[in-house]
């Protein structure tokens, strides 16, 4: 008796640590952020309630706030659609039979591990006007803008930048195309279809569980963009820059509005939150599972 | 390991070489033709994301003149080699890299082990609640970090964390989210017999995990030791947050820290110095470990 009912608690010993951070960690501060979000707190003294003041004052008496929500919005619907296609044609070239293909992996790949400060610091000196890309433009005859003080150019620049890394979301491309059997070709092929048809009958459906993957994940990602816009342009020029993440850090931990700061936080989580639910139920329309029952 | 089926649809090689005909010659003309196009721009485009790597070494070696010569130089001549030197003056850029090195090493090691350990109670054992509890493991996958920040920073702040590197390992000890539900999904991969044998041969269930399921494990558990090591120390918001002190920095806020200063335009090469230096373990990792980002990126599709 003692021996079976130690065996059935004795689980719980091996993830107690995580239970332990988990609830010290996250859940604390989970369930506090939502009070705060409700409260005025500047760091010091005491919080003070206010209720949905902080939200009310979100979105009427805060352009900064208004003005993050669509810069992040433009940032996402370029740089989404774009990394996405463009990562999809790196990878139809690399799954061709090619010799070093690892070596051109290596180069497609390598920008998405290096991000962070020191890619920023590298962008900022190939966005110069002299810089390597308004060099490269020069070479098709494009006379390029002066992209970092630009507020027309800034978010232009970032997205620019943002396509260097589209390493990740291109090896999970690759390996699905690595998965579609060799057979579905053949049988386009015996039923005359030709290349470009393969690609868009064989091809792309068996591909779409790997595209939503990457959708979902990059949409997540570009409502998080932080450290581009704080290391390449500062949020600038004239907020053209300004992210939602951005803007709450400087309200939290520049100002020390740290009530203000958690209602920001809660209306980003809340956004992030209904496009990923979204998408999820998008999915059952275009999204083709292997295996599942056919319409 | 990796049974590759190629898309033949595109690749020139695979068209049909027929008889000596007009036509078939056609074909071979397209073909060539094809083939260069596709070598043009597969080598064109893999230049295009190398070259800023290439700028990136460059710039670090230029003096300070040569960036406002008109035109820049292309190789620097001659090469700055003193700005690897005077790097090390322009703040505590030693400690900096201890600080990162630190973390890194006790996210990888213990952080590792941790996760290792959760992943196994969740993969291996019944105990009441399992299930839920590895539903609310997903949800905080999915959790943005900024959520729960303001409150941690308070928390930090009354345990007098703050300007520590505590904020930053202390979480660790109880493993990572996402590594834990990658290592349970290999784990459930592992034929349950071979606990059961074990168990039968009187083996606890340390045992089992550290005799049976870990040796068995290599690289999964290689994977998430390499993902952890560049995300600790490529990590920059949360750092960022709860650190103060010059000498408290990690690499990534300490460059933060530099560029913050007054005299950005007047250090751009050591800027591009200490940048290269950040980058440096990173991509040596990934030569060494390649396969282990490809097969972790394919198994999870999640962001390394």
């Amino acid at each position: 008796m003692r021996t079976t009912r130690w065996q059935r608690w004795s689980g719980l010993l091996f993830i107690a640590p995580w239970l332990i951070t988990f609830i010290w960690f996250t859940l604390g501060p989970f369930i506090a952020s939502i009070i705060l979000s409700l409260t005025n707190y500047r760091f010091i003294g005491l919080p003070t309630w206010v209720g949905l003041d902080n939200y009310v004052r979100l979105f009427t008496d805060d352009p900064k706030f208004i003005r993050s929500v669509i810069n992040t919005l433009y940032y996402t619907a370029v740089h989404v659609p774009g990394i996405m296609i463009m990562a999809f044609f790196v990878a139809i070239l690399l799954n061709q039979k090619v010799k070093g293909q690892p070596i051109y992996r290596t180069a497609f790949y390598l920008p998405s591990v290096t991000a962070g400060v020191a890619t920023a610091y590298l962008w900022i000196l190939l966005l110069q006007p002299n810089g390597l890309v308004n060099q490269f433009l020069g070479l098709v005859g494009i006379d390029g803008p002066n992209w970092l003080t630009s507020s027309t150019w800034a978010m232009p620049a970032l997205i620019l930048m943002s396509f260097w890394g589209l390493g990740t979301t291109m090896i999970i491309y690759l390996a699905a195309l690595q998965g579609i059997p060799q057979h579905l070709y053949e049988a386009a092929s015996v039923d005359g279809a030709g290349v470009v048809r393969k690609m868009w009958h064989v091809t792309v459906p068996m591909m779409t569980p790997a595209i939503f993957l990457t959708a979902v994940l990059q949409i997540i990602g570009s409502w998080q963009v932080f450290t581009q816009a704080l290391i390449v342009t500062n949020g600038g020029p004239r907020d053209s820059t300004l992210f939602i993440l951005l803007h709450l850090y400087r309200t939290g931990f520049e100002y020390f509005q740290m009530g203000y700061a958690s209602a920001i936080a809660w209306v980003l989580f809340v956004i992030i939150l209904v496009f990923t639910i979204l998408q999820f139920g998008i999915a059952r329309r275009w999204v083709y599972y292997e295996g599942a029952t056919e319409r | 390991m990796t049974a590759r089926t190629v898309d033949t649809s595109l690749a020139p090689a695979a068209l049909p070489s027929g008889g000596r005909t007009i036509r078939s010659r056609r074909v071979q003309v397209l073909q060539l033709l094809l083939r260069t196009l596709y070598y043009v721009i597969l080598i064109g485009a893999s230049i295009m994301y190398a070259i800023p790597f290439f700028w990136m070494i460059r710039a670090s070696l230029m003096s300070l003149d040569m960036f406002f010569e008109v035109p820049q130089p292309l190789f620097p001549n001659p090469p700055a080699w003193n700005n690897y030197t005077d790097v090390w003056q322009v703040g505590p850029v030693l400690w900096w890299i201890t600080n990162s090195t630190i973390v890194s090493f006790v996210g990888v090691t213990v952080g590792t082990f941790i996760s290792a350990l959760v992943a196994f109670g969740f993969a291996r054992l019944r105990f009441p609640g399992n299930r839920v509890l590895f539903l609310v493991v997903i949800s905080t996958m999915m959790l943005p970090q900024h959520v729960t920040i303001i409150p941690q920073v308070i928390l930090f702040r009354e345990l007098n964390w703050l300007d520590t590197l505590l904020p930053l390992i202390v979480p660790l000890l109880g493993g990572a989210p996402f590594y834990i539900f990658l290592l349970r999904q290999f784990f459930l991969t592992l034929p349950l017999e071979l606990d059961e044998a074990a168990a039968i041969d009187g083996a606890s269930r340390m045992r089992v995990f550290w005799t049976v399921v870990i040796p068995l494990s290599k690289p999964a558990i290689a994977t998430v030791a390499v993902f952890s090591f560049i995300n600790h120390w490529n990590d920059f918001f949360f750092p960022l947050i709860v650190l103060q002190s010059s000498e408290r920095l990690t690499l990534a806020v300490g460059m933060r820290w530099l560029q913050a200063g007054q005299y950005e335009a007047q250090r751009l090469h050591l800027q591009m110095a200490i940048a290269l230096i950040a980058v440096a373990p990173v991509v040596i990792l990934f030569f060494f470990a390649q396969k282990h980002f490809i097969r972790g990126i394919a198994l999870t599709g999640i962001k390394g």
